[in-house]
């Protein structure tokens, strides 16, 4: 820790109860970006499974929104130690898209448009856990919020939750992804202050 | 003044720095003077990093400019207010004198003008982007350099305009520095002209041609400083002889 | 429009002087995803992230990360080729007697 200047307090923050240690809570929703903001127009949008056999299921913007739709209200907590209670979505769940899909895969590649990658094992993305939204707070998700569609992965650290999510590649061996090979940690729990490799 | 000639220099670490003085500026712009024990002297156009450090932990770190050659271990930073800024608001209404702040630096081996340099220089500002560009007016002067210069100053309005009495005394007395301004919102009574961005016509006429292989160096927001340069390029300017720096709103 | 999001690689020198002896702006880099030969100093910066990532102006390749932990960082320069540091001859030249 530094030295303290006296007076200086930062960004508004309280650190309430129900929120995981070394988070302080946000109302506005931060933008954060590690490279320019991908503009991904729906009618050339898709989404593409890739199985560890190399199968692919794809769907287009209008397959998603003829899917069973979820809306979710849940808490994202980012690494850089905001978090924002009670954010709405709507999307399709994962385990919709699964249903179809043949695998004895556990780990799970996301990437994106912009050459995005993060890793999450399989069962996260199952089990009513994880979702691909394009609907934030009843209207289209903004293109700096990853729209038009991002992965929703609320139980782990936001970087998890792919923004411009193009596909999930699924693996028989973890690979880590844009900043799991950068530091970061390769499962990412807030509630157990996985931040970093070996927390 | 000691200052890296190279690219190598010592590892960096916090240094704990105290206020010493403030000036007033403009109605959100200071200029705040302080003491930096062991500071081992820089070049104009380097830049420190101030870091905040809250009674829970919390840490807030920016990036400032330099205002001007160093006095012995006296820096000076010229901070604009930044609303709902987290930093900037802090140093300009509540850092009292004699209070800490942790300070890095001098960093910065690319933006950064040497007096012992002869080409003419253009130096290009939007808003606080000038501190920096200040820095190296003032440092040619000091060091009794005759370098042509020409600053072309973008504001929002006069009242925006730091560091105005000394430009305009400079401008008269500094042989061979020209200062012209680019209002964009309100121009002072009497100007000629219309409030606008920067554009060709402004550069042109304000900076140099191409041929004298003159060193340009622009400052400011992300957006001016894209517009000021590729304006440059485009009139001729070699690419590595545009220098930039911009700077987010980070506050 | 573009983004305007991210900042110069000059931005780079103070987080990076914490674990080198080199100012990385007055440095020349290469890109290893497109080639382009240039100053560090004109990288762009996004730095509203979990770390801060510097791109070639040119194709937007990854050329720095930079991670900062408390106790640890990671520092990732694969994608670029070189770093061409300036030096000067009484730096690490010794001369035959």
């Amino acid at each position: 820790m530094g030295i303290v200047s006296p007076g200086f307090q930062g960004r508004p923050r309280s650190s309430a109860p129900d929120l995981p240690p070394g988070q302080y809570l946000t109302e506005d929703f931060p933008v954060l970006s590690a490279g320019p903001t991908p503009r991904v127009p729906t009618d050339t949008w898709e989404f593409v499974l890739t199985t560890e056999t190399g199968a692919e299921h794809r769907w287009s913007w209008a397959e998603l929104m003829n899917l069973p739709q979820d809306t979710p209200t849940v808490d994202l907590h980012c690494v850089t130690r905001w978090s924002k209670l009670g954010t709405t979505w709507q999307g399709v769940s994962l385990d919709t898209l699964f249903d179809a899909v043949d695998t004895d895969a556990r780990y799970a590649l996301a990437h994106s448009y912009g050459g995005y990658t993060t890793n999450l094992p399989l069962d996260d993305l199952r089990g009513g856990r994880a979702w691909v939204v394009h609907t934030y707070d009843g209207g289209p998700l903004p293109a700096e919020h990853g729209g038009p569609a991002r992965l929703l992965v609320p139980h782990l650290y936001l970087w998890k939750s792919a923004k411009w999510v193009r596909g999930i590649r699924l693996l028989v061996d973890d690979r880590p992804g844009f900043w799991e090979t950068a530091g970061y940690h390769d499962y990412g729990d807030p509630w157990r202050e996985q931040r970093y490799q070996g927390d | 003044m000691a200052a890296p000639t190279t690219g190598r220099v010592a590892p960096l670490t916090w240094r704990v720095a105290r206020l010493v003085e403030r000036r007033i500026e403009t109605p959100t712009a200071q200029t705040l003077l302080l003491d930096v024990p062991g500071w081992p002297g820089h070049l104009p156009g380097q830049h420190v990093d101030l870091r905040l450090t809250a009674p829970d932990g919390y840490q807030a770190a920016r990036s400032y400019s330099l205002a001007g050659p160093a006095d012995g271990e006296r820096i000076e930073v010229t901070v604009q207010r930044v609303p709902d800024g987290e930093v900037s608001p802090y140093l300009v209404d509540t850092w009292t004198e004699g209070d800490p702040v942790e300070v890095r630096g001098p960093v910065g081996g690319w933006f950064v003008w040497r007096t012992d340099e002869t080409a003419p220089v253009l130096l290009v500002a939007g808003g606080s982007g000038v501190v920096p560009l200040m820095a190296m007016v003032r440092a040619r002067r000091a060091a009794g350099s005759r370098t042509p210069f020409r600053l072309i100053y973008s504001a929002r309005t006069p009242d925006d305009v730091i560091y105005a009495d000394e430009l305009r005394r400079r401008a008269r007395d500094d042989q061979g520095l020209d200062v012209a301004y680019v209002y964009t919102r309100q121009a002072p009574d009497g100007w000629r002209g219309e409030p606008h961005r920067i554009g060709l016509a402004d550069v042109n006429s304000h900076g140099w041609p191409p041929d004298l292989e003159p060193l340009c160096y622009v400052c400011g927001p992300t957006g001016f400083v894209e517009t000021v340069a590729d304006l440059l390029v485009g009139l001729g300017h070699p690419t590595r002889r545009v220098r930039t720096e911009r700077f987010g709103p980070t506050g | 429009m573009t983004d305007m999001t991210y900042l110069d690689g000059n931005m780079l020198d103070g987080p990076l002087r914490e674990l080198l002896a080199v100012d990385l702006s007055a440095t020349t880099g290469r890109c290893d995803n497109c080639g382009m030969v240039g100053p560090m100093a004109g990288l762009h910066v996004y730095s509203h992230a979990p770390g801060l990532v510097g791109r070639c102006p040119a194709c937007t390749g990854v050329m720095v990360r930079l991670v900062r932990a408390p106790e640890r960082a990671w520092l990732d320069l694969r994608g670029t080729t070189y770093l061409q540091v300036p030096m000067t001859m009484e730096q690490g030249v010794r001369a035959p007697r």
